[in-house]
């Protein structure tokens, strides 16, 4: 009390009004937390959005370019067994699933970019658990790919691609996405724990997000892959995905109930995976 | 004035304890660490640190860069484990309870961690939600926090525009906007300019006044730590070699060198020459690892 304040808190100015920085916050427990965490970290990556559209934008480059070339011209080849549908349509699942887990591979790089700036550490020391923090992480990783996957299926659309419009089947389009963004997001982290530094995380993404994308039924069927690669596609998360995905949009034969376990079960293993490596990256 | 004294009082009694200067042994441990040893590789950064903060002061720890000030910090925060010894936070174990320490921390590291991407409010409405903020106070308690740093103006602008030392104000407010009984600064003041500093500290102090919470601050500037705080400790190789106030600290000095036969006319000690005193010849051989110097580097680059 000996210095004046340099800016007195609004209290001081006006002693009728209620102090809140006196009183702290009424703690959120038990299972309240998390989708209290959830939140406020999804909030935050739309408010991101909204400040910079560019990545939004460029983002809807590349699927673009597969749908509009790739797709237009596989469609004339007809050389891909799709059964019976047009290959601009088998496609387009498999390209909402690409295009979310490019975005989601790279989430870790974001991860330890807010480790360098102190933010990662920041949040750490906030009555947040680290599965919490990771958890709300790879949702925010979601909620972008999820806008993502409107921007596919709407010029999906305009190229003519017929889907379901059917709202509890978008809804379901909508969790996988989500869920296998949170999975990808989450390896990403989990990678980044591992490795530590941005130069060495950008160079495994770009060495497993082919292999992924190849070594899944995005493209083509899994009965036309070689054996060693149908194994590959067999534990690839991204197969379930793009296998819902089609279920749901196209209304292709599917197990959506083995597709949205795989689903489930991988994206819960890798949140323990990043939560556990965590404190790794604020040391 | 007097509403804030008495809300400080108000906030002791609540704490079941009081902090009437000259009250040492009844004035309650913010901070106690005892025997605390921290270790990378075969060198032990902090290396049996006993230290006790009292409620309410604003606590100075100081030493040159690698002195192991920040790991020490690091342990206080739950950032890292406490591998050997012990460290309480108002009473709660930083190593057990570690969700009851952070609840009652502000914390502010040493790099300016201001999401750029995010306006002002925006950086300080995050840090309400993790802290549990309920949605109708939420807005009312942000707008404060920004008021009582002076970014009222400012809040609406991306944090990536700001100035230095506007992001470390900002980061004050989001430190401030869950209560914290224990604000934790590391090295608050690095990489600004001379009136930003000035500024830093004013506003840290007003705080200080306005709420009564406990300062726990890191710092190499000892010229910051002989203005501003109540009582500085100096560390040097992971453990405190003097503890005391300012003065104390200075007069100390000052004694023993008149013993020692330096004239009178000579100029009165200051807080560096106490450190100098205490660390000897060794200062300038093992301070500050590559590591430091570098976050360092890039802190002061990210400032401009």
């Amino acid at each position: 009390m000996s210095a004046a304040p340099a800016a007195p808190l609004p209290a001081s100015a006006d002693p009728a009004a209620r102090n809140l920085l006196l009183v702290p916050p009424t703690p959120r427990t038990g299972w309240r937390l998390l989708p209290a965490r959830v939140g406020a970290m999804c909030a935050v990556e739309l408010q991101k959005l909204r400040h910079d559209r560019t990545e939004l934008y460029t983002r809807a480059i590349q699927p673009a370019l597969w749908l509009l070339i790739f797709g237009e011209t596989f469609t004339r080849i007809r050389a891909i067994p799709t059964g019976g549908i047009p290959y601009l349509d088998y496609l387009a699942p498999g390209i909402i699933a690409q295009s979310a887990m490019f975005i989601a591979i790279f989430y870790g790089i974001m991860i330890i970019w807010e480790r360098d700036a102190g933010i990662l550490t920041k949040l750490l020391v906030t009555p947040t658990p680290r599965a919490a923090l990771v958890t709300g992480k790879a949702f925010a990783a979601g909620v972008k790919a999820l806008i993502q996957a409107v921007v596919v299926i709407v010029i999906a659309a305009l190229l003519g691609v017929a889907m379901t419009w059917n709202p509890l089947k978008l809804l379901g389009v909508a969790a996988a996405v989500v869920l296998g963004s949170a999975f990808f997001s989450c390896l990403s982290m989990t990678i980044a724990g591992i490795v530590l530094t941005r130069d060495r995380l950008m160079g495994i993404g770009q060495a497993i997000t082919m292999p992924l994308f190849f070594g899944s039924n995005a493209l083509y069927p899994v009965s036309v892959m070689p054996g060693w690669l149908q194994t590959i596609s067999r534990i690839n998360p991204l197969s379930y995905q793009v296998n819902a995905l089609r279920g749901l949009l196209l209304g292709t034969p599917s197990n959506l109930l083995v597709d949205f376990g795989v689903l489930l079960v991988a994206a819960a293993l890798s949140i323990v995976a990043a939560s556990s490596l965590l404190g790794r990256l604020a040391r | 004035m007097t509403y804030d004294r008495l809300t400080k009082a108000d906030r002791l009694t609540e704490a079941g304890g009081s902090a009437e200067v000259g009250d040492i042994a009844e004035s309650r441990e913010a901070v106690s660490c005892t025997g605390l040893v921290y270790a990378f590789g075969d060198t032990n950064a902090v290396d049996g640190l006993d230290l006790s903060v009292r409620e309410g002061e604003v606590f100075g720890l100081l030493g040159p860069n690698g002195a192991g000030k920040t790991t020490a910090i690091r342990c206080v925060t739950t950032l890292l484990p406490v591998p050997v010894g012990m460290v309480r936070v108002f009473g709660n174990d930083a190593a057990g309870d570690r969700m009851a320490v952070r609840r009652l921390l502000g914390y502010v590291p040493q790099q300016l961690s201001a999401d750029s991407g995010l306006t002002g409010r925006e950086n300080v409405v995050l840090f309400a939600r993790v802290f549990d903020v309920p949605r109708r106070e939420r807005a009312e308690r942000v707008g404060q926090a920004l008021a009582a740093v002076g970014l009222s103006d400012a809040a609406d602008r991306l944090a990536g525009t700001y100035s230095g030392g506007m992001v470390r104000r900002l980061e004050l407010a989001q430190a401030l906007v869950s209560a914290p009984r224990l604000l934790i600064l590391d090295e608050p003041t690095i990489g600004l300019d001379p009136i930003a500093r000035t500024g830093v500290w004013e506003h840290i102090d007003a705080v200080r006044a306005a709420t009564g919470m406990t300062v726990l601050v890191t710092t190499h500037y000892m010229d910051e730590a002989d203005q501003y705080c109540d009582r500085v400790a100096l560390m040097h190789h992971g453990r405190i070699r003097a503890l005391g106030t300012p003065d104390e600290l200075r007069a100390g000095l000052g004694e023993r060198r008149r013993a020692e036969g330096a004239s009178d006319t000579a100029p009165p000690p200051t807080l560096e020459d106490v450190f100098r005193d205490i660390a000897g010849s060794g200062l300038d051989e093992r301070s500050g690892d590559f590591r430091d110097v570098r976050s360092t580097r890039r802190t002061a680059s990210r400032v401009g």
